[in-house]
């Protein structure tokens, strides 16, 4: 029996069992599962996302009407899931990168704070986070009839927020060319003003130039043609404020514990990515007589930055798919969109197959895009 | 010892064989389990709600309680599963519950598209709309504008999209996962309105902190006859639930009660004496015990008891027979013939 | 949510940059550095005074609902009366000894399994045989004159402490495979360890635990039901080896290549070089960032309560939606159960600096 010590053959016969065997279980449950279907008639296919939903989803980012497809159901969930996501990310990041610098201050109260702030963060699962920020939002606030009016036309409620809401009557296209046009330009003069300042060593105004260059077409806009704002200011309804612009309650609790569990992750990124940089870097550019503010954002952070960036991909992905808990709450994205779905037509395996596919996919375009930027910030070798 | 081993391994995993066979048929598999395994709502007041001590109480749970009489001539033979609007029918459909007794209405495509079949109409219900008193309406068309908190997936999201759709009227639909979250969401005001079936209505009405501050609005808004639901293709089993709900309602009819049963064994009503096994052998055409009415009635009462005992005026929901009264009382209550 | 307590795990240390200041100067050297310090004393002071005020002297100490509901302070009548229920859950009442007994064992064994003289094959070993087979035993009765207890009444704080451990210590032995599995040179076994680990990692633990709960059942022949509390730790297992196998490539990676070789040179073959040489050197050095992953999963075990599982979170919102509390207690009711998870999170993580600072000194 030599050939069973036959490395080469022992490789192929673990090769063959292991996709033998997944190959079995998979074909099994596929089996069972469409015969279990079909004796209890349990109706099956992609048919449903041609129907109309019949639901109202009220926070929609994008528009949603009871009488469109649950297939638009569910891109209405995606694209919540993706701005709550998107946002949280933001202003977590912000937040994050000021606690991370402060859990570095120089000054010992200041930096247990933020100690604190981070352990108290990340020691508490942030679904309870969730229901603590969204009952206080509910319980604290006052009812919508006596809203706390705390700028002329902003109120604030346990209904939410509302404020005034703008909207460009005409010209609303030129405007929007203006600014794309504009910020194209600043951004090409600012990379090239970097590159000769790096080529000639000497400082320009390069910032100033982008700037100028950012606002003079809608300046330009405004003068000649002119454009006219609407505000939507909101109004008192019989119940409740009508028009105006409405951040709701779910969605403000769901972002507000998204960006805080971010923020925590970040600052403890951003603070592991500082002390990585060595020692002697900070001593060199005091020596150069940079002052400590100046040597962290012009020589620590962009090397920071490198060690930085795989860890804060992580914690992105990690806020897209806790982005998820929102069915917790109330706040439809598209888990809970395809829960509602699931419900109403009973197709469990093909509602969570299409939750399940969008998910990875996003998963992997986050992964892919912050490998992307990692190669652009990666140490290049000369 | 092979064996043994076998099953401790199952046991370990949670692993349930149901019966040898796979074919096994409903009554078989819970015959041999020895209790019947039935699907509630967890914490629904009146309908299916733990008491101190872990009892599970309501409605929809003597309802299995009447089912298990049926079958092992003892109410307490069942196992209580909380599902929620999520499991409830893949729960079903996979075996894991007998029969669904969960404030679930019967509609067209559920009977249809989902494999199972429904039981006959315990209590009619319909879709109303709960406001606080101090909202000052009276009517549910003045509603528009209004947001309104609802449970997701169920028929009643759909109901008052139609509704407002109808009339012309915006609203804003505010959706919880949890009937605790909703219930909580509408006491702070967050919504105007709380829209569920008016048996759920009173359910939550009854613990408000102050019931009555709120009013339940005239309009009925859908038709939800709620029903038992159990698998589809298995007749036998499907027979059983049916016969044992219209038992409850027969017993009514006939004023065999809790307290007289064991009475009414001697009586001389040939129904009655049909009803409670007494003669005849009906109880053998379904597969089970002969004495299978009286056993039922035995451990749970009729349905004007179980009605009244969980649900009627003298409960925290005080809910009126309407049209759960009899058919003979001006209701729909009605029960095909024990015969 | 489960990758993120094992990032950063670096223990605290004095910023590189902070420079030996006497101790007034360090508050109060430069201006700027006196007004930070002031502001966060000021904060400090009235966050303190907000906290005494609500948790001491406007709180209610004895009485009913009633008596809470007119105070502005906490309830405290409430977590006394609540307090068993929101541990417990709707576990029988009168049995209630043996999930506590459960959690006793269960401390008690991770107290010992958290020296590091004790870690041996032996003590992975005595977890799966010895001690969840105790703890099974000891919650689902049936035996030894033990009341059978369907796992439907299982709930609370003993629900979340084995979803979590039973979780864990299944998942390595199959983290553990994965990554070898992944870092092997047979590139069908490689493809299906990275397709299986990619899947996991890209998507919520909330699917995963809607596809057990909901979607598992419809892939099971007839008759065959898997109890629901069993299917969601079986997601919790599948989505915990996942990640477990990336932290143990990482310390396979770890390794160097001159180990196997050396391992090979001896004659041993592919499963002696890894069970005898790397595997121990890889694993010591995950052990840290496994601490971290077991905080994670701690955290995560709340997911479950979306499903219909009632673990501790869920018997503490049902405790706070109590008809007789309604909208009284809301915060009180938060706040415990923060405090019971912090508390646990915290401790896991000074283990886990314990862990980092004796590798440091013992294995550098």
């Amino acid at each position: 029996m030599t050939f069973l010590h036959d490395m080469r053959f022992r490789a192929y016969f673990y090769q063959v069992v292991a996709v033998g065997f997944v190959v079995l279980v998979g074909w099994t449950m596929f089996a069972t599962a469409s015969g279990n279907l079909a004796k209890q008639n349990i109706a099956t296919g992609f048919d449903f996302l041609t129907r109309p939903a019949g639901f109202v989803i009220t926070e929609a980012a994008i528009a949603f009407e009871a009488t469109d497809t649950i297939g638009r159901a569910i891109l209405v969930g995606i694209a919540n899931t993706v701005k709550v996501s998107l946002l949280a990310a933001f202003f977590g990041t912000v937040l994050g990168l000021a606690v991370g610098i402060a859990r570095m201050s120089r000054n010992p109260l200041l930096a247990r704070l933020a100690l604190v702030y981070v352990e108290l963060l990340r020691n508490v699962p942030l679904l309870l986070y969730l229901f603590l920020w969204y009952s206080l939002i509910i319980l604290i606030l006052p009812p919508v009839k006596q809203a706390l009016n705390l700028l002329p036309g902003v109120y604030l409620s346990n209904s939410g927020l509302v404020v005034p809401a703008a909207f460009v009557e005409s010209g609303g296209y030129a405007l929007l060319a203006c600014l794309l046009g504009g910020a194209a330009a600043a951004f090409l003069i600012r990379v090239a003003a970097t590159r000769k300042r790096v080529a000639t060593g000497r400082s320009n105004h390069g910032g100033l130039i982008a700037l100028g260059v950012l606002l003079a077409p809608v300046l330009l806009l405004w003068l000649v043609n002119g454009f006219s704002v609407n505000w939507d200011f909101p109004t008192a309804g019989k119940f409740r404020l009508t028009g105006g612009l409405h951040v709701r309650p779910e969605f403000v609790a769901l972002l507000f514990g998204l960006a805080l569990s971010v923020s925590a992750n970040v600052a403890e990124i951003v603070r592991a990515g500082i002390q990585a940089v060595n020692k002697g870097q900070w001593e060199a550019s005091a020596a150069l007589g940079l002052a400590r503010g100046k040597t962290m954002r012009l020589v620590v952070l962009p090397q920071a930055l490198r060690i930085i960036i795989p860890p804060l991909t992580n914690t992105y992905l990690t806020v897209f798919k806790n982005s998820s808990l929102a069915i917790a709450i109330g706040y439809p994205d598209l888990v809970m969109v395809s829960n509602t779905v699931m419900n109403q037509t009973g197709q469990a395996i093909e509602t969570i197959a299409i939750f399940m596919g969008v998910y990875l996919a996003l998963s992997i375009t986050i992964s892919l895009v912050m490998n992307w930027y990692n190669a652009h910030v990666a140490l290049k070798e000369r | 010892m092979k064996q043994a081993l076998l099953s401790i391994c199952a046991a370990a995993l949670g692993l349930t064989m149901a019966g040898q066979a796979s074919a096994a048929s409903t009554l078989e598999t819970v015959k041999a389990r020895g209790k019947l395994v039935c699907g509630v709502s967890l914490a629904t007041p009146g309908f299916a709600a733990p008491d101190d001590k872990g009892r599970m109480q309501g409605f929809d749970a003597d309802i299995c309680r009447s089912i298990a009489a049926a079958v092992f001539g003892d109410g307490d033979k069942v196992e209580f599963v909380p599902t929620n609007i999520n499991t409830r029918f893949q729960a079903l459909q996979s075996g894991e519950i007998d029969v669904l007794s969960r404030q679930t209405t019967h509609t067209f495509s559920r009977d249809a598209s989902l494999g199972l079949d429904f039981g006959p109409t315990v209590f009619y219900d319909g879709q109303g709309l709960m406001v606080p008193k101090s909202l000052g309406v009276s009517s549910a068309k003045e509603l528009t504008e209004a947001a309104i908190c609802t449970l997701p997936g169920t028929t009643t999201a759909q109901n008052i999209s139609d509704f407002f759709r109808a009339i012309n009227g915006k609203f804003e639909l505010v959706v919880f996962e949890s009937p605790d979250e909703n219930r909580a969401a509408f006491y702070s005001g967050r919504c105007e309105a709380i829209t569920s079936d008016r048996s759920d209505l009173a359910s939550i009405r009854a613990v408000a902190n102050n019931p009555a501050d709120y009013i339940v609005l005239p309009e009925t808004i859908s038709k939800e006859p709620l029903a038992p639901a159990f698998r589809q293709n298995d007749s036998q089993w499907g027979d059983i639930v049916s016969w044992s709900v219209w038992l409850l309602m027969a017993a009514e009819e006939k004023g065999i009660t809790q307290a007289n049963v064991d009475e009414k064994l001697k009586s001389e009503d040939p129904d009655v004496q049909r009803m409670l096994g007494a003669t005849e052998e009906l109880g053998k055409m379904l597969g089970l015990d002969n004495k299978w009415g009286y056993n039922v009635i035995k451990s749970v009462g009729n349905y004007g008891e179980v009605f009244e005992r969980n649900v009627g005026e003298g409960t925290k929901l005080g809910l009126t027979r309407g049209p759960n009264a009899l058919w003979n009382a001006g209701g729909m209550i009605y029960s095909p013939p024990i015969r | 949510m489960a990758d993120v307590q094992m990032l950063a795990l670096a223990p605290p240390q004095p910023a590189p940059t902070a420079q030996r200041l006497g101790k007034f100067s360090a508050y109060f050297g430069t201006p700027g550095n006196t007004i930070v310090s002031l502001l966060s004393i000021a904060g400090i002071l009235f966050i303190a005074k907000l906290a005494f005020g609500w948790l001491v002297i406007d709180a209610v100490f004895s009485g009913a609902g009633e008596a809470c509901k007119v105070a502005s302070g906490a309830c405290w009548p409430f977590v006394a009366q609540k307090l068993r229920y929101m541990v417990f859950g709707f576990y029988p009442y009168e049995e209630q000894w043996r999930p506590l007994l459960a959690l006793l064992l269960l401390f008690g064994a991770c107290g010992v399994s958290m020296v590091p003289r004790f870690w041996s094959r032996n003590l992975l070993l005595a977890w799966i045989v010895v001690i969840l087979p105790v703890l099974y035993i000891l919650m689902a009765g049936g035996v030894f004159g033990l009341t059978p207890v369907p796992t439907t009444s299982w709930g609370g704080l003993p629900l979340s402490f084995l979803l979590s451990f039973i979780g864990l210590t299944l998942a390595m032995p199959l983290g553990i495979v994965l990554a070898l599995a992944r870092a092997s040179n047979l590139p069908a076994i490689r493809v299906l360890a990275v397709g299986f680990i990619e899947i996991v990692r890209g998507v919520p633990l909330i699917s995963i635990l809607f596809m057990a709960t909901v979607m598992l059942p419809l892939f099971m022949p007839d008759g065959v039901t898997i109890d629901k509390l069993v299917r969601a730790q079986v997601a919790i297992i599948l989505f915990a080896s996942a990640y477990i196998a990336e932290i143990v490539r990482g310390g396979l990676q770890d390794v160097p290549a001159g180990q196997h070789e050396a391992g090979k040179s001896l004659g041993l073959h592919y499963w002696q070089v890894m069970r005898k040489i790397v595997l121990p050197q890889a694993l010591k050095k995950v052990i840290p960032p496994m601490v971290g992953l077991f905080i994670g999963f701690f955290q995560d075990t709340t997911l479950v309560t979306i499903v219909g599982l009632v673990d501790f979170l869920d018997t503490v919102r049902s405790a706070i939606r109590d008809p007789e509390w309604q909208g009284i207690a809301v915060l009180e009711g938060y706040l415990v159960a923060a405090a019971v998870y912090f508390t646990f999170s915290a401790l896991m993580g000074a283990y886990s600096r314990f862990l980092e600072n004796h590798f440091r000194t013992t294995h550098a």
